[in-house]
């Protein structure tokens, strides 16, 4: 270095600062980068919060219910008592809400329509009911209290305003009159929505609930169970434990890997033209979603089982072996009881995934529309995902809440499946 | 599980059947324990195995025969009887379409099982040979069932006659038991390959059909898709309606919003993850992230239908408004029409369910790089964002690919948001606004409700399957390959 020394300190100085910008912009560039992670964070859990904020907002409306109790005359003259069935019961509540109001009905009807569009169906076939049970009450006063119509029910709970104009609202402004009326009288309660969960599907959206849909669900997920876990689990410790390592258990293994990337509607294809086609297993059953659903989680159960194996020691088997048990025996009596706390999270957590697939079971006719609780696995029987997906497609307002309280429901049951399997795995996983 | 109802009693009776077996295999257990007891002295110490191995040795025999003949009895009579059925048809239907038939039989053998018929009112001749059908139905029906049930006992009582005279102290009956078990074992774990064939075999047998009808070119590359037209029995399918390129484009495009949407947040996660967070910062948002993962995607349709759709919607119309009149006139108007249903609000909600996906694969593979790289580049003074971008990222890249590569093949296969949000029109575009629909949504459409296996409207449906079926395994054996490969290196 020949150069003098007051430049050679100017030139370090100048480094100097060169290299401390340069420093704060690498720093800077650090701190960038560590908030676009942060920032990706905190997008992926905002999308989850808002998810269910949305839907604990559109479904928590569900839970409550307005119902009305009517004090209806059973005029003899007109009912016909031989015929039960075709008596118009609808009209005769209609008339009590109007004589309620301190209307009366025109000679065209036109106000008891109105009426009815307010009053669920089910006060009818609670006359019905009770007429039946008891044919001495006609010519008697009676109280039945029932649910509001949708759209009545859907003005309480503010979803009908009466601002909007009146040709875009469901309700006109006499009727929304009435319900003002009644609700001054007295005569609307409010209360939680029993009927949601011990009713099934319906075409009237106050009397539709998710009964039908759970029984369905756990029928279906009973079939996979017992499919699945003991196929899978038995498939695992064949190629962990005995399978000889060559080219076929290669196969067995590619093919499994493969098999849980399959999307699942092929396999709705392969539950129509396989068990439906081929082997005529009855549609839209429990049975048939099972078996679809089985074959489903078979390779995520086969997986788990062969991971949690793999975790138990060799010592394990080695000691077993070395004081005279056999292969079979070693496995049974020690691996495998060892390695169950896995097996079952792992066969819990593909049941909560089956629990909640929808499409394949699209396929196989599960859309099909089941007012009743089914009463045999062979069955037409619908399931929770799939009576969201009906109701979601439904064109009433009222049903869109309920999709949503549906969906609440759907949610709880995977979270219990999967508390259950957090709290086997936190309980009795072993490390070794 | 009786797979064709044969109404209560009779499936009253299959399981009494049932429990006797299960029963009287449990009484031969306890016979074969006894004998070989028996013929040690008394003692377990004489015997070969434990006294246990004898009996499970003679119950199985006695069992599982027997068992395995009703299963195949109640999965496959129903069929059976059918076959019996209809091998001669009665003069009285010859003249009657293949429906008809059908309907026919399916009436005789409702009648056989006492359950109501269909509403056809069948007269003359014609309900005579319904009526005689009948009873020739439930005669057949009766038939394979007690013979089901006496070649059940016989080979209940061969079992137990060829087992139970080999019982000694001598006779290994652990090793007969334990070659059981492995066979079971290995039975099991060919299920997993049957599956597979059995998905390519109907995938292949039904698209085959289809292909007869519309040729695969013509499938392939058409850019004309509405399946609808060919239903008409007078116009059986090539009426140009299966050209499946503008499902395939629509695939693609809701496929590469979705990307977008979970390439970059996913791998961003799970770059903080992996690098920056703490072990509290973990331990919560990997369960939550679970928890995104766990959500159905019928919940996401849910979402992406009634939220995100109408909020997209108005979003788009409000921008339109403002544009209109000014100097982008033309998009403002196009803007302001812009419907719920687009493949921009079906990507950005795929990509929201795929977020989970990609973040938590990834964040394996960043992991699974050595610590020794990260701390050769912390000690020449790199930060710890150049090591991540030069030396972590390079390193994992391929692994990462592979992640990508699984993503894009969910997306592909996803079905329920699609369906929800996507919409029904086959249009050829790239216009993330428009209307699209996707190889799922059309198998979905064209299978649910009534079917007609005959018509290419519902085959076309598993030539879509069979697209879809290749696709996503080829995505995915590239995909695993990639990843394992990967590990392998630094293992």
């Amino acid at each position: 270095m020949t150069e003098a020394a007051i430049p050679v300190s100017a030139d370090k100085a100048k480094a100097q600062s060169a290299f401390e910008k340069r420093l704060k912009a690498r720093h800077a560039t650090e701190q960038r980068f560590r908030f676009y992670g942060l920032m990706a964070i905190v997008i992926a859990l905002s999308f989850l919060a808002i998810l269910l904020t949305r839907i604990v907002t559109q479904g928590v409306s569900t839970f409550t219910v307005h119902s009305v109790a009517i004090e209806v005359p059973l005029d003899p003259a007109r009912i016909d008592r031989t015929n039960l069935e075709g008596t118009n019961f609808d009209i005769m509540v209609a008339d009590a809400v109007l004589a309620k109001l301190g209307e009366k009905d025109d000679d065209f009807g036109t106000k008891s329509e109105k009426v009815k569009d307010l009053i669920s169906p089910d006060f009818g076939f609670q006359l019905l009911n009770m007429i039946k049970a008891n044919p001495a009450i006609i010519g008697k006063t009676v109280s039945v209290s029932g649910p509001l119509r949708a759209n009545a029910d859907l003005y309480f709970k503010g979803e009908i305003k009466r601002s909007t104009p009146e040709e875009e609202r469901k309700l006109d402004n006499q009727q929304i009159d009435w319900l003002t009326k009644l609700n001054a009288s007295g005569a609307v309660k409010t209360g939680f929505n029993v009927a949601f969960f011990t009713k099934s599907d319906s075409t009237e959206p106050e009397q539709a609930g998710v009964l039908g849909a759970v029984v369905g669900s756990a029928m279906m997920l009973m079939v996979t169970a017992l499919l699945a876990v003991p196929i899978g689990v038995m498939a695992a410790v064949y190629l962990e434990e005995f399978a000889p390592k060559g080219r076929w258990t290669d196969i067995i293994e590619v093919n499994i890997n493969n098999l849980a990337a399959v999307p699942s509607i092929v396999y709705g294809l392969l539950g129509l033209g396989l068990f439906i086609n081929a082997l005529g297993v009855p549609r839209s059953s429990p049975l048939l979603g099972g078996l679809v659903l089985a074959l489903m989680a078979l390779p995520t159960v086969i997986i788990a089982t062969r991971s949690s194996l793999k975790a138990v020691p060799p010592s394990i088997r080695e000691a077993a072996l070395g004081v005279g048990a056999s292969r079979s025996q070693a496995v049974f009596h020690h691996v495998l009881p060892l390695a169950m706390p896995g097996v079952m999270t792992g066969s819990i957590l593909a049941l909560a995934h089956a629990l909640g697939e929808t499409a394949p079971l699209l396929m196989i006719g599960m859309v099909s529309f089941v007012p009743g609780v089914p009463a045999a696995f062979t069955e037409a029987a619908t399931v929770l995902p799939v009576q969201v997906f009906i109701w979601e497609n439904a064109s009433e307002r009222a049903f869109h809440e309920r999709t949503a309280a549906a969906i609440m429901v759907l949610l709880v049951f995977m979270i219990l499946m999967n508390a259950v399997a957090i709290i086997l795995r936190r309980r009795f996983e072993r490390r070794w | 599980m009786p797979f064709n109802p044969d109404g209560r009693q009779a499936d009253m009776l299959i399981w009494i059947v049932f429990f006797a077996l299960a029963a009287f295999s449990g009484l031969t257990y306890w016979l074969g324990r006894r004998k070989a007891l028996a013929s040690a002295g008394g003692s377990a110490a004489g015997l070969h195995s434990l006294p246990n191995y004898y009996g499970t040795y003679v119950a199985l025999w006695v069992a599982v025969p027997a068992a395995l003949l009703l299963f195949l009895s109640v999965s496959f009579g129903g069929r059976f009887e059918h076959a019996l059925l209809v091998a001669k048809a009665p003069v009285a239907i010859t003249g009657m379409s293949v429906e008809q038939k059908q309907l026919f039989y399916r009436d005789a053998e409702a009648m056989a099982e006492g359950k109501q018929a269909s509403e056809v009112i069948y007269e003359g001749p014609v309900k005579a040979a319904l009526t005689q059908k009948s009873l020739e139905a439930k005669g057949y029906r009766d038939k394979i069932r007690m013979g089901t049930f006496a070649l059940m006992g016989v080979l209940a009582l061969a079992g137990l006659l060829l087992t139970y005279p080999r019982i000694n102290a001598k006779f290994w009956a652990r090793n007969r038991v334990e070659s059981w078990i492995s066979n079971v074992l290995m039975i099991c774990s060919i299920v997993a390959v049957v599956t597979t064939l059995g998905i390519i075999l109907s995938l292949v047998w039904e698209s085959a059909r289809f292909f007869q009808t519309v040729s695969p070119g013509e499938f392939l590359l058409g850019t004309h898709w509405s399946p609808q037209i060919g239903m008409r029995d007078d116009q059986v399918g090539s009426s140009g309606g299966f050209g499946a390129l503008p499902l395939f484009a629509g695939t693609f495009l809701v496929m590469l919003i979705a990307m977008l949407v979970a390439g970059p947040v996913g791998l961003f996660s799970a770059i903080y993850l992996a690098e920056y967070a703490g072990p509290t910062a973990r331990a919560v948002c990997k369960p939550l992230l679970e928890v995104l993962a766990g959500v159905p995607t019928v919940v996401y349709g849910f979402f992406a239908a009634l939220t995100v759709g109408p909020l997209f919607r108005e979003g788009f119309n409000a921008l339109g408004l403002m544009l209109i009149n000014g100097q982008f006139h033309d998009l403002g108007l196009y803007l302001s029409q812009v419907q719920n249903q687009m493949a921009l609000v079906a990507g950005a909600v795929m990509g929201i369910m795929l977020i989970p996906f990609v973040s938590s694969l990834s964040d394996d593979i960043i992991n699974s790089v050595p610590q020794a790289l990260r701390d050769g580049s912390y000690a020449m003074g790199a930060t710890k964002s150049e090591t991540v971008k030069n030396v972590v990222l390079p390193a994992a890249l391929p692994g990462i690919a592979g992640a990508f590569l699984l993503a894009i093949s969910r997306a592909v296969g996803e079905t329920m948001i699609v369906t929800m949000a996507a919409g029904l029109q086959a249009k050829l575009t790239l216009n993330p606004l428009e209307t699209v629909t996707t190889v799922t949504v059309q198998i979905v459409t064209l299978l649910t409700g009534d079917q007609e296996f005959d018509s290419p409207k519902t085959l076309s449906a598993f030539a879509l399957g069979l697209t879809l079926f290749v696709v996503t395994l080829l995505l995915n054996i590239i995909a695993l390959r990639i990843v394992q490969k990967y590990r392998e290196q630094y293992d």
